[in-house]
């Protein structure tokens, strides 16, 4: 009973982190039509953002109100997406779009080397470490579980974030211009949409969700470089099982591999390292394209 | 007419060029090429697949079976003839292939290519924890044996670079008679349209999961040949990177000629070591610019731009 | 009377809403020449479809020879016998015209096909390019698929179909989108390439004048009904042909 109670806190702890690294992926895949490869790379990028952030904010006196740190570093996850994004999207993504499939997601890898080096000639090679905000919130008692409070912080993040993507997509105007996008980008050019601006912001969204992920992970871990490699192989595999561009999917996808894993780290940890790889596996066998894939169109 | 000829005469030519070359090159370029074509090997399976309209990320499955295979053969048994290591390392590969491509069969586009990857990484995940094979350190591997010949130093080198050399020049002659055999006519006409082939009455699953084995099979030997070379076999030869690199030589190469495969896998490693020499690091991102570059110089892969020579070459 | 071919029993198929097919009993019988007709989305693509087996019908039998195919794959029932071209010409684009046929005879020689024997073997170039002589477009065998006029890909389309030696042949609109001036000759050049082979037909048309020319007999469908099935004129002349069908009716 207790065991049970460990893997589902654990697992919607490690579900909420899964769907906020992942939900960027999957919002830019369904509007761009972009398997991003470097998604894991914007991810560790705004864990340096992040890092550095309350690292300064530190040095410039933030001792006086420690809570602070947080503005940081989400402040130094919207520079990360509003310098890359439209850097990447404007600047190097879009000469692609009329290219094959395979050949974009061979651009972002490309992207991926690029940035992987980036970060050592920023940051150097040497791990950051900024814990402060991560003690910040205390600890919390579950019965006989103890938890740090910030891991619920970041269930309580990826609920909202969730909450304003899903809110945004399907109650404002701007939101169902979006969603025309994905359902059809060619009549929705000729209904007047102006679709560059759509890629464009849906890229700068996908960016700063994915510089989010990092930033809020920061300061739970030593940040160094390559974190981001093994970052992108699990958001895939939350996307994948999710049905590719569903953001239901991808909410759905996170909480059962979160699940998954903590069942495999309590029950059978030699598994934990590919138990995600099994569920994506299994899931694609008898679902094909995922558990929530829309758009079924097969023309003849 | 021509055909029953020139595919054996090319290769002869081919082979004999290359252990010209061989024999002049120093040391580390022997071993450059050693690696690059044992790479090679497990783009040129990719290719096979791209014929069919497919494109695995997956392929440091069998390029990690097949370096394992050796490595664990001697270690074990203490098989040490390259031979017989190529051999097992092409039984196992064709087995594992045999029980997914069927199964992997039935994806197209980006699913396809997320199984094969997530595959691989399954393997990744299980060797990295398994301490009996090694763990995340991987194991050494005994330098191999040919047929009781027993080289060292740079003796050695040379042998395992004409023993590359030989399994290249052969598997490439064979690839190009398949690619222009009926079979090799039906991927592509998959590729391009998977319904009209079904209404001929072929089966599109077993076509590919025909391509599925070839490519698993010479993605295996690429394994053995570069876990002998490096003489150290580890986890990561199934990391999703280093499937990645697989993928870049094949879109680089394009699916028209053979002999770019090779070129294009020469032409990266060459670049990789460089920059690993000059840029040490910062070699992956001039890797990544080289290969922003090449995508956009050169849409359809440095086969097409061979082809388009020839054609010059001919139409003048 | 030679024996029926084709036969369908009680074939009922829907697409939520919409009825493709109600209650379709035909049976076709051997040597025929038949047309379907019927509005768009009336269920003639519906019956080509079921019958090749790419849309399985939710009740009834179809029975091809006396034995059940309802339930076999499109490459199982092509196996078989049945062969069909399409609305819109399944061709692979980037092959030449040559090629595309290649792919057929690849495939449709009497042994399975070869991992070692070239697919451009000079005696199956041969075969291919008398076929394409048979449809009078030999001169296009170079040509990829964007630089063919729509008749010659219909006629693509249908020889590589039938170089599998089908019993019974599926055209689906043969000619439309096709030239006015093209539509009878390749209706000439189709009809006596198939009857040659003693392959029973049945096609999908929109053009009366093609129809009543080169049918012995008329399926007209409505809402996936056969409303009517006789000779040409006779089912011409029926006032509900007239009035949901052809919309001829005063």
């Amino acid at each position: 009973m207790e065991l049970l109670a460990y893997i589902l806190v654990d697992g919607l702890i490690y579900g909420a982190w899964l769907f906020i690294v992942s939900v960027g992926l999957t919002l830019v895949f369904g509007v761009l039509n972009i398997l991003n490869l470097a998604h894991g790379s914007l991810y560790a990028i705004g864990a340096y953002a992040a890092a550095s952030a309350v690292g300064a904010y530190f040095a410039l006196g933030g001792d006086a109100f420690p809570l602070g740190s947080y503005v940081a570093m989400i402040g130094g996850a919207a520079i990360v997406a509003l310098v890359l994004g439209p850097l990447l999207e404007r600047g190097l993504l879009r000469h692609f779009y009329d290219r094959d499939h395979v050949i974009i997601v061979l651009v972002t890898y490309g992207v991926f080397l690029i940035l992987e080096d980036v970060m050592k000639l920023i940051w150097g090679v040497t791990p950051l470490f900024v814990s402060e905000p991560y003690s910040l919130l205390g600890n919390v008692e579950l019965g006989p579980l103890y938890y740090v409070a910030y891991d619920f912080l970041v269930i309580a993040v990826a609920i909202l974030v969730g909450l304003v993507v899903w809110f945004t997509l399907n109650r404002t105007r701007r939101g169902k211009v979006v969603l025309a996008v994905i359902h059809d980008r060619e009549m929705s050019q000729t209904m007047g949409v102006n679709v560059d601006r759509v890629f464009m912001v849906s890229f700068v969204a996908g960016v700063f969700l994915a510089a989010l992920g990092g930033a809020l992970t920061a300061p739970m871990i030593s940040v160094s470089p390559g974190i981001g490699v093994n970052v992108i192989i699990i958001a895939f595999a939350v996307v994948i099982i999710g049905g590719l561009g569903s953001i239901e999917g991808a909410a759905i996808g996170a909480v059962f591999v979160g699940i998954a894993r903590a069942a495999s780290v309590h029950l059978l940890p030699e598994a934990e390292l590919f138990i995600i790889y099994l569920v994506m596996a299994g899931v694609l066998v008898f679902r094909p394209e995922g558990l929530f894939q829309k758009t079924q169109a097969r023309k003849i | 007419m021509s055909f029953a000829r020139s595919v054996p005469v090319a290769c002869v030519l081919a082979l004999a060029v290359l252990v010209a070359i061989g024999l002049m090159l120093p040391e580390w370029a022997m071993f450059l090429t050693t690696m690059a074509f044992a790479k090679g090997m497990v783009a040129l399976g990719i290719v096979c697949l791209m014929r069919a309209g497919l494109v695995s990320f997956g392929q440091g499955l069998y390029f990690c079976i097949g370096a394992y295979v050796s490595g664990l053969m001697a270690n074990w048994t203490g098989i040490t003839d390259i031979f017989l290591l190529s051999a097992l390392g092409i039984v196992a590969a064709a087995i594992v292939a045999a029980v997914f491509g069927p199964l992997l069969a039935t994806y197209r586009g980006i699913f396809f290519a997320m199984l094969t990857l997530s595959l691989s990484m399954i393997l990744y995940g299980f060797l990295s924890k398994l301490s009996v094979l090694g763990g995340t350190d991987g194991l050494n591997v005994m330098a191999p044996t040919f047929l009781g010949y027993a080289p060292e130093g740079r003796a050695l080198g040379l042998a395992l670079y004409v023993f590359t050399c030989t399994i290249v020049v052969v598997a490439g002659g064979l690839i190009r008679v398949f690619f222009d055999s009926e079979h090799g006519l039906i991927a592509l006409a998959i590729r391009d349209n998977e319904l009209r082939v079904e209404y001929l009455g072929a089966s599109v699953r077993n076509e590919i999961a025909i391509s599925y084995v070839m490519a698993a099979i010479l993605g295996s030997l690429g394994g053995v040949i570069a876990g002998l070379a490096i003489g150290h076999v580890d986890p990561e030869f199934s990391y999703w990177t280093t499937s990645g690199e697989f993928v870049f030589v094949a879109i680089l190469s394009g699916y028209v000629s053979i002999g770019a495969v090779f070129i294009s896998s020469v032409v990266l490693e060459v670049v990789r070591s460089f920059s690993n020499l000059y840029f040490p690091n910062t070699w992956q991102l001039s890797l990544g610019i080289f290969l922003l570059v090449v995508i956009l110089l050169l849409p359809n892969g440095l086969g097409s731009l061979l082809s388009r020579l020839k054609r010059k070459k001919r139409s003048s | 009377m030679s024996a029926d071919v084709l036969v369908t029993e009680t074939v009922n198929k829907t697409f939520g809403a919409i009825t493709a097919a109600q209650d379709v009993t035909v049976a076709v019988p051997q040597g025929a020449v038949w047309s379907l007709i019927g509005a768009n989305g009336a269920g003639k693509t519906t019956f080509v479809n079921m019958v090749t087996g790419y849309v399985k019908p939710d009740s009834g039998r179809i029975l091809f020879e006396g034995s059940d195919i309802t339930m076999l794959s499109p490459r199982q029932i092509t196996r078989l016998g049945i062969r069909r071209s399409f609305q819109i010409p399944q061709l692979c684009a980037e092959l030449s015209v040559l090629e595309n046929m290649l792919v057929s005879l690849s495939i449709n020689d009497t042994e399975p096909p070869s991992f070692w024997q070239k697919a451009r073997s000079a005696s199956d170039v041969e075969r291919a390019m008398g076929i394409l002589e048979q449809f009078k477009i030999a001169d296009t065998y170079d040509r990829l698929m964007g630089e063919l006029s729509a008749g010659v890909r219909k006629l693509l389309d249908i020889a590589m179909a039938i170089s599998g030696a089908p019993r019974v042949m599926l055209l689906d609109e043969p000619t439309s989108g096709v030239a006015a001036e093209e539509k009878f000759p390749i209706m000439d050049l189709v009809m006596e390439v198939l009857s040659a082979a003693d392959v029973t037909i049945l096609f999908v048309e929109h053009d009366m004048d093609i129809v009543t020319r080169y049918s012995q007999r008329v399926l007209a469908f409505y809402d996936g009904q056969i409303v009517a099935n006789d000779a040409p004129d006779e089912v011409l002349a029926d006032e509900v042909v007239q009035r949901y069908v052809t919309g001829t009716a005063k």
